[in-house]
This record gives structure tokens, C-alpha cells and sequence, in this order.
């Protein structure tokens, strides 16, 4: 059990608690940030998994969008319920990408990519023209209950805060679990090198299809956690083709290397995005862009390679000193 | 479905396609030479569009006969392609060769991203029209439908942009060249080839064409912003359904999607939009290479 309470254990239940305690003293717009940021950072941990196996999927706005218009269609039935909508919407997801899956895990590459977009653009096109979700305009999202239970004014937000941050915290968890599980640890035998994984017995086309649902599942938990705190959904903003390209782009500037370093990488693109569009309104996207664009050329492995970095060149610095130690002490 | 309709749909359909050949025809030629699926292609439709608008603007305010329009479009494209070509291959692309082809589409998608509020920064947010050409050359009837003849001279021109890439590629010695780096770019280098020459070269045709695109369109669209991404998505259906890299795929390509979504429009309008990405998702579990994707050598 130990193995599986490692550092990026602790520092998840750190940040659950720390966020837990924050929310208290938050303002209403960092709150808003703050869920944006889970929702986002959601997707882009999906996004993670499928990396690990050097797939990227520039069409994850599907399941992140059938999330969010979940929500909306079942307002319309009547369920109001904040767990039943995480529930279904994630659940819907999932079943979308298990059916899917089947035909995705055969490709690799750009075409997977690729299928993943036509996909989310199908979804675009079908939303665009259903008038009872509200076509382009898309539909309002009323508010929502805690197991019954109704907030009003500003205990909403901070309810809502809650269980985002618990649902988020249980997802990455499990997702970094899953990471290091012989199932997960396979997914980067089966990028180096996908028929000697075969040779051994496993099936690379099932391990790639166990990574698009879990990618579906928490895309569909973020797509609700965004339709909820936006208030809103309509396809422009939800799954229309740059909504998609905007997660792989916090994939890339969080790196690969841990589901904790995500959700920093979310934020960093949430405060970007909204710094960008409060002071300069005229030119935000190319802020964004550009920072992207510095990203990958000095950063290719994204903002936690910083922290290899730094740890790489302290352990440089310690074996230089002790080996001048050493020389020393032969001097003498 | 009686035969006036059809006819309707056929033209409806082939000025379409032109339109859409038009704006593929330069993603797929960069893509078949330098493999990078390039997002910033979305801008350069945009920049061209504006620069032409504003040229014709310009141009008929100053009095200056209408016909002049073509030419302007023409330069624009031209100046486009030399500027913002050697902008993006030599800037950009050029560090970026050896990386991951996903990190490269990113790469293009950031630059895209960063066009785009360039092109507001120059122009602005107002729309801006180009009437002028499409004005001059009047309209004809056919099947009982108003066709404007400007829309129906895409298609010759359509036509002459495929036939001039076919030629160049298969009867000249830089197409020669450039079959040869398609095929192997390690080999051609190792054989005197200067690939990197190559590379700047054919990016600039691709931006050339694309800019083509943008301001060969402008007249009959409303130029505003938003342009480019949606033109974007449709050129990268195109090239997937054609086979991407291939020039006659593009063209096939093109007139499968431009017929298929006249048929829609006339038949069955709710489906109008999504029955491009219906075709291109299709094409994808059937033919992932595309209906008309060069066979490949295997290479060890």
C-alpha cells in the first residue's frame, strides 16, 4: 500500500486541503478561475494519459462538450443535481469513448488525431442546428443542488468550489495510480515500441483503448464542471475545433510528467488567458501564442521539466563538490 | 429529384469545391513535401482575403478602372506568399523539423493563433467588402438559378492552379527535385539536393496559394474576422479525404465535399454542416490514407 502513497500522493491531499481551507478566502472571480482551472486541467490529465503512449488527440472538445450539454439536457428533463449531472455526464462520456475506442485504438499518429477531430466537428455541426439546445447560441445552465440541498449568494460558489476540488482530487489520484500500474507503465513500452509489446503477450490496442476512456471519462467531468460554473454552454465555446486545440496546449505546457504538474499548467493558462483578455484585449490570442510558441521552443518538456532541471543540476553541483572533496583529501 | 435541381447542385457544388481546392491545394503541398499539417495555412486564407479587400478598396476609390481587381488580387497573393512564407519557415518551421509531428501542429496552431490578432491589429474589426470584380463581370442564369459569373470563373481557375502544379511537378527539374525529397530526404540531401532551399521554396508556393485562396474569395465573401479558423478545419477535411500530400486528391477531394454539401444545402439543410466531417470520418475508418493516397514504398 505504501507504493501507492508516494510524493505526488501527499502533495494532491496537500493541495485538496490547502484549496479546501483557500476557498474560504477566496473572491468570487479567483473561485471562477479556480473551477475553469479544474475543469480545464481535467481534460488536459486525459490528455496526459494519452500522451504517455505518444498519441495526442486534437479533438477532446467532444466528450468535453457532450459533458457539458449532458448537463444541459438534463435540466431540460428536470434533474437538477450537481452529483447526478458529475455522474452522468462523465458517465455519457465514457460510454462515447468505449464505443469509439474500438475504432480509434487502430490508429496512431496524425490520423488519430485527426479521426478525433472530424468526430468533435460532427458534434459542432449537430449542435449548431439542434434548436431545442439553442443551435449557436447555445442554452442557459440554471443552478444546481447539493444532494438535495439548495445554497443561495455566495455559499453557491464556494459549495460548487467544494466538490470540484474533491471530484478533481479523486480523478488525478486515480489517474496517477493508473499511471503507475503495470497496465499504465505499458502505455510507454507501447510508444517506444508497439510490436515487441505484442511479442510479450499484451495488447497494445486494448491498453490505448483503457487510456481513450479514461481521457473520455475525465473530459466529460470537465466539460460538467465547466457548462456549471459558466452558466452556459453553447458549441462556439464548447466544442468547436481551437476549444480542443487550447487542451493539448496546457498538456504541453504542463509536461508529461506529473497529473499535480496539470492543474499548475491550468492555472498558468487560465491567469494567462484571463491577464491577456482584462489588459489587453486587442491582442490576447497572440499573447497566448506566443507563449505557447516560447514554450515549445525552450521548454519542450513543458513547466515541470523546470523542476528536473533545477534537481539535475543540484545533483551536478553536489557530485563536483564532493568529488573536489575527494581530491583534496588525496592532497593531503 | 428532377433534372433542374441537379443541375443546380452540380454547379452549386463545382463552385464550392473550387473554393475549397483553392485553400487545400497549398496544405496538401506542404504537407506531401515537409509533412507538417499546418494550422498557420488558416491565416494566410485570412491575410490574403483582407489584403486583397483592402487593395480593391483602395483601388476603386482612387478612380482607377475595375478590372484592376484581378491583378490586385494576384499581387497580394504574391507579396503574401514571399513575406509571410519566409516569416513562418524561416522563423518557425525551421527549428522544428526534427521534433514531433504533434509539437509542430501545435507550433503552427500558436502562430496561428498569433496571426490572427495581427491581422486585427492592421485591419481591425469592421468587415470589409470587395464588390468590385464581382460586380463587373455581372451574372448568368442557369436551370432557372442566378449564378455570378465571378464564382464561376473560380472553377476555370481552379482548373489552371491544378494543371500548373501537376506540370511543374511531373515535367520540370524542381518538381523532379522535389519528388525526389517527398521520397527521401536523406538520399536527395546525400546527392547534392540544397533541401533546405527546397523547403523555403515550396513553403513559400503553399503560402502563395493559400493567400491565393483568401484573395481570390474576397469578393464574394464578407472578410471579417473568424475567417481563417473556420476555413481551416474544412481544408484539413479536404486533404484527409483526398490523401494527404496529394494534389489529385485534393482535387477529388474537393469535388466529393463541394457536391456533397450542395446536396445537403438543397436537400436536406440540417445536415449541411456536419456532412463534410460525416464524409471525412468515414474516409478515415475506410481509407486512412485518403481515397487517393500515393502508394508508399515500405522503408526500413
Amino acid at each position: 500500500m505504501s507504493r501507492l502513497l508516494d510524493k505526488t500522493f501527499w502533495g494532491l491531499t496537500a493541495g485538496l486541503v490547502f484549496l479546501f481551507l483557500l476557498n474560504f478566502f477566496l473572491e468570487e472571480w479567483m473561485r471562477t478561475i479556480g473551477l475553469q482551472t479544474l475543469a480545464r486541467g481535467l481534460v488536459a490529465i486525459g490528455l496526459l494519459v494519452l500522451w504517455r503512449t505518444g498519441m495526442v488527440s486534437f479533438g477532446h472538445a467532444l466528450f468535453f462538450g457532450f459533458g457539458a450539454y449532458t448537463v444541459a439536457m438534463m435540466q431540460i428533463a428536470g434533474v437538477n443535481d450537481i452529483f447526478v449531472l458529475l455522474f452522468c455526464g462523465t458517465a455519457v462520456a465514457g460510454l462515447l469513448a468505449v464505443g469509439l475506442g474500438f475504432l480509434l485504438r487502430q490508429y496512431r499518429a496524425i490520423f488519430f488525431a485527426l479521426l478525433n477531430m472530424a468526430f468533435s466537428m460532427i458534434l459542432y455541426g449537430v449542435l449548431a442546428k439542434v434548436e431545442s439546445l439553442g443551435s449557436t447560441d447555445g442554452i442557459g445552465i440554471s443552478q444546481v443542488t447539493f444532494a438535495g440541498v439548495k445554497l443561495e449568494g455566495e455559499t453557491y460558489r464556494m459549495g460548487l468550489f467544494v466538490v470540484a476540488i474533491v471530484f478533481a482530487y479523486i480523478s488525478a489520484l486515480a489517474a496517477h495510480w493508473y499511471l503507475k500500474s503495470t497496465l499504465g507503465m505499458m502505455t510507454m513500452a507501447v510508444r517506444e515500441n508497439e510490436i515487441r509489446v505484442e511479442y510479450l503477450g499484451y495488447s497494445a490496442e486494448k491498453a490505448i483503448h483503457a487510456k481513450y476512456i479514461i481521457s473520455g471519462l475525465l473530459a466529460g467531468m470537465g466539460g460538467v464542471i465547466m457548462a456549471v460554473t459558466v452558466g452556459h454552454v453553447d458549441p462556439d465555446s464548447m466544442v468547436y475545433w481551437p476549444v480542443s486545440g487550447d487542451f493539448v496546449f496546457i498538456t504541453i505546457l504542463s509536461g508529461t510528467g506529473n497529473v499535480g504538474a496539470t492543474f499548475i499548467g491550468a492555472l498558468v493558462y487560465e491567469l494567462l488567458r484571463t491577464y491577456a483578455f482584462e489588459f489587453a484585449p486587442e491582442i490576447w490570442q497572440l499573447i497566448l501564442g506566443g507563449a505557447l510558441l516560447l514554450i515549445i521552443m525552450f521548454l519542450p518538456d513543458g513547466l515541470w521539466s523546470i523542476r528536473s532541471e533545477w534537481r539535475n543540476r543540484r545533483a551536478i553541483a553536489k557530485s563536483r563538490s564532493s568529488e573536489d572533496q575527494a581530491a583534496e583529501q588525496g592532497h593531503d | 429529384m428532377d433534372f433542374e435541381l441537379l443541375i443546380v447542385i452540380l454547379v452549386d457544388g463545382l463552385v464550392y469545391s473550387s473554393y475549397l481546392f483553392l485553400v487545400a491545394v497549398g496544405l496538401t503541398v506542404i504537407f506531401g513535401v515537409q509533412k507538417v499539417l499546418n494550422v498557420t495555412h488558416g491565416s494566410f486564407y485570412a491575410f490574403g482575403a483582407y489584403l486583397a479587400a483592402y487593395l480593391i478598396g483602395l483601388w476603386s476609390r482612387g478612380g482607377l478602372p475595375d478590372a484592376g481587381g484581378f491583378l490586385l488580387i494576384l499581387v497580394s497573393a504574391l507579396i503574401l506568399g514571399l513575406i509571410l512564407g519566409i516569416i513562418i519557415e524561416r522563423g518557425l518551421l525551421k527549428f522544428l523539423y526534427d521534433r514531433d509531428e504533434h509539437i509542430v501542429v501545435l507550433a503552427t496552431f500558436a502562430a496561428f493563433l498569433v496571426l490572427e490578432d495581427v491581422i486585427l491589429l492592421i485591419w481591425g474589426t469592421d468587415p470589409y467588402l470587395a464588390f468590385q470584380p464581382l460586380a463587373l463581370l455581372g451574372n448568368s442564369e442557369i436551370a432557372g438559378l442566378i449564378f455570378d459569373n465571378y464564382a464561376l470563373t473560380m472553377i476555370a481557375l481552379s482548373f489552371v492552379v491544378a494543371y500548373v502544379l501537376w506540370y511543374g511537378l511531373n515535367r520540370t527539374q524542381f518538381g523532379r527535385i522535389l519528388l525526389a525529397v517527398i521520397y527521401d530526404r536523406e538520399i536527395s540531401m546525400a546527392m547534392g539536393i540544397n533541401v533546405t532551399k527546397v523547403f523555403l521554396i515550396t513553403f513559400i508556393i503553399g503560402t502563395f496559394l493559400g493567400a491565393l485562396g483568401g484573395a481570390y474569395h474576397a469578393p464574394i465573401i464578407s472578410v471579417q474576422p473568424g475567417i481563417g479558423v473556420e476555413v481551416i478545419v474544412l481544408a484539413f477535411a479536404v486533404v484527409v479525404i483526398g490523401g494527404m500530400g496529394s494534389i489529385p486528391g485534393a482535387l477529388i477531394g474537393s469535388i466529393v465535399v463541394g457536391i456533397a454539401r450542395a446536396a445537403a444545402v438543397h436537400q436536406l439543410p440540417e445536415i449541411e454542416l456536419f456532412v463534410i466531417y460525416g464524409i471525412m470520418a468515414l474516409v478515415l475508418i475506410f481509407r486512412p490514407e485518403g481515397l487517393f493516397a500515393p502508394i508508399k514504398a515500405r522503408k526500413i
